[in-house]
């Protein structure tokens, strides 16, 4: 029996696809399309003498393999996010089990907690920069030391996942928060009946209450970290002793594409980057079923 | 007794994390309006500027002409709200509330680009750009943020919160699909547009990348590509550093304690892609 269409089913269709339109035009134009030449791309290799680009197969891959400035690149951006991501996590979940109380200043405090977020990145690395100034920065001559915290190569990328922690902080605060508000208030009086301190209940039921807010909050985080670039960008130049400790994957992506005009290697490497974040994603989702609880 | 020593505690560790994240800002400040040597002295270490330098500040509008930065940075964030508003509506609409063919397919797409990290379409979309011949424009400037699949799906759950019964009354007065999403569902979902608007604004602002590939003119760039290059060419100068800085931060701090509440749940609603 053939199903007759109606007027509305069929005002629905045109309607439909009219309002989505624009909408999946835009995303076929400027990501679909782009994405798949990206990747072509990444087989490719930009003829000399502004030829057009040449078919050069798995080429582009083993130079990368083999390329020891990529694989530094990944390492100093998987330290970076190591840092960054389980600090901001932590310290961003106390705090907000602090501010789920009815104190005071309760929201000014989130105020100042979340301020890095509305700043544009290039203007905190430029007042983070000046402040682990060496001979002159703040944070040496007020604790009369003298740490060298954007030069000495093995401590910069961590210097930076400071700055990383310090920006984030109040965002994942805010996730934290909003998540905490479903958590119903008689599971900690039942608690505390039960003589449960602070670090108990915060064990025993927030974090396992608020599991997926915080699998949200750690796969978003990761994703981030590993594409860090602004911080590096601004606060580590040509003459850093740093420099080859501290480019992230992303930098040396911007390095080849624009400074070096070879974009199939750039492209290679930001493939590169999609597959290692695409692993650790997996990784996650296979990971949560043992932690994270949904009711 | 026990829980004035733990309340005492909490206020201590709230107010030394306050600090922390105050310190970097009152410091951007301090050194905005001190001398070069001020900054490069340590013994004593300046702390507050003996006299008040004023005139850093003319100095870097001057260098940098602020007032040109500042209107690109507004004409690029004006536009991607206005866009992504207008296209993320209409079809987050659509995907929340009608029915037609291929809409799981599309949606899926939608789901998918929120996946795959921006550096994957920034090469073609450069190429684009360039054989356009929208490098150093406002249009250059806004291209990669013309549609939002992140403001799709944020649209979608508003419209699917919204009752059923609403629409239903509209058809039955004779409304068509187009009367029913102008005037009766879409003025509903101003808060989530009002959420998209302030991510979209706040995003644009701080990308750093963007502007500095398809904008590298320094009349033509925004404010967080222009510090970029102030950074390189400035390198110890740190009183027009901080005050050039200071100029491109204040008025975004300013709209965000005015604005507060919605900049915390527009950024906390949307999510995860900052």
């Amino acid at each position: 029996m053939k199903k007759k269409i109606t007027a509305r089913e069929k005002s629905e269709f045109f309607w439909g696809w009219i309002f989505i339109l624009p909408t999946m035009l835009g995303l076929i134009v400027l990501n679909i399309y782009p994405m798949i030449d990206t990747i072509k791309q990444s087989f490719c290799k930009m003829g000399d003498f502004g030829r057009g680009s040449q078919f050069v197969g798995l080429d582009n891959y083993k130079k990368v393999l083999g390329d020891s400035e990529v694989w530094q690149a990944l390492w100093n951006t998987i330290k970076y996010a190591i840092i960054e991501v389980p600090f901001s996590v932590v310290i961003a979940l106390l705090l907000a089990v602090l501010l789920n109380k009815k104190i005071k200043g309760r929201s000014m405090f989130r105020t100042i907690f979340f301020l890095p977020m509305v700043v544009a990145p290039a203007a905190i690395a430029m007042v983070w920069k000046w402040l682990y100034n060496s001979n002159f920065g703040l944070i040496n001559n007020i604790f009369h030391i003298k740490v060298n915290w954007l030069s000495n190569p093995n401590l910069a990328i961590y210097s930076l996942a400071i700055i990383g922690i310090w920006s984030v902080l109040g965002y994942n605060m805010v996730l934290f928060l909003a998540g905490l508000q479903e958590v119903p208030k008689d599971y900690y009086e039942a608690a505390a009946l039960d003589g449960a301190n602070g670090f108990n209940q915060l064990i025993h039921i927030t974090v396992p209450l608020i599991s997926p807010t915080i699998f949200f909050v750690l796969v978003t985080r990761i994703i981030g970290a590993m594409q860090v670039f602004d911080l590096i960008y601004m606060m580590i130049d040509l003459n850093n002793p740093a420099w080859k400790k501290t480019e992230s994957l992303v930098f040396l992506f911007y390095k080849y594409s624009f400074e070096q005009n070879k974009k199939g290697y750039g492209a290679t490497v930001v493939v590169v980057l999609l597959v290692v974040i695409m692993i650790l994603t997996v990784i996650q989702l296979i990971g949560q079923k043992k932690w994270v609880h949904y009711e | 007794m026990k829980k004035t020593i733990s309340n005492f505690i909490m206020y201590i560790i709230l107010i030394l994390v306050s600090i922390t994240m105050l310190v970097p800002f009152v410091w951007m400040f301090l050194t905005a309006f001190k001398t070069v040597s001020e900054t490069m002295q340590i013994d004593p270490f300046v702390i507050i500027p003996k006299v008040w330098q004023v005139q850093n500040f003319e100095n870097v509008i001057k260098a940098m002409d602020f007032v040109r930065l500042y209107a690109n940075t507004l004409g690029m964030v004006g536009l991607r709200i206005l866009f992504a508003v207008v296209t993320a509506s209409l079809s987050g609409y659509a995907f929340a509330r009608l029915n037609f063919k291929g809409k799981n397919v599309m949606f899926a797409l939608v789901l998918f680009q929120m996946m795959i990290p921006v550096q994957l379409f920034i090469i073609p979309q450069y190429v684009m750009v360039s054989n356009l011949h929208l490098t150093n424009s406002i249009m250059g400037l806004v291209f990669p943020g013309i549609v939002s699949a992140f403001g799709t799906f944020l649209l979608r759950q508003a419209f699917l919160q919204l009752p059923r019964d609403l629409e239903e009354a509209a058809r039955l007065d004779g409304c068509n699909i187009p009367q029913t999403f102008m005037y009766i569902m879409a003025p509903l979902t101003r808060s989530a547009m009002v959420a998209l608007g302030i991510f979209t604004a706040v995003f644009a602002y701080k990308d750093l990348m963007w502007p500095m590939i398809v904008a590298p003119d320094n009349r033509a760039t925004t404010l967080a590509s222009a510090l970029a290059k102030m950074n390189g060419q400035y390198q110890q100068k740190y009183p027009e550093l901080m005050m050039a800085a200071l100029i491109s931060c204040v008025p975004m701090i300013i709209l965000y304690i005015i604005f507060q509440k919605q900049f915390i749940e527009g950024i906390a609603t949307s999510g995860g892609k900052l």
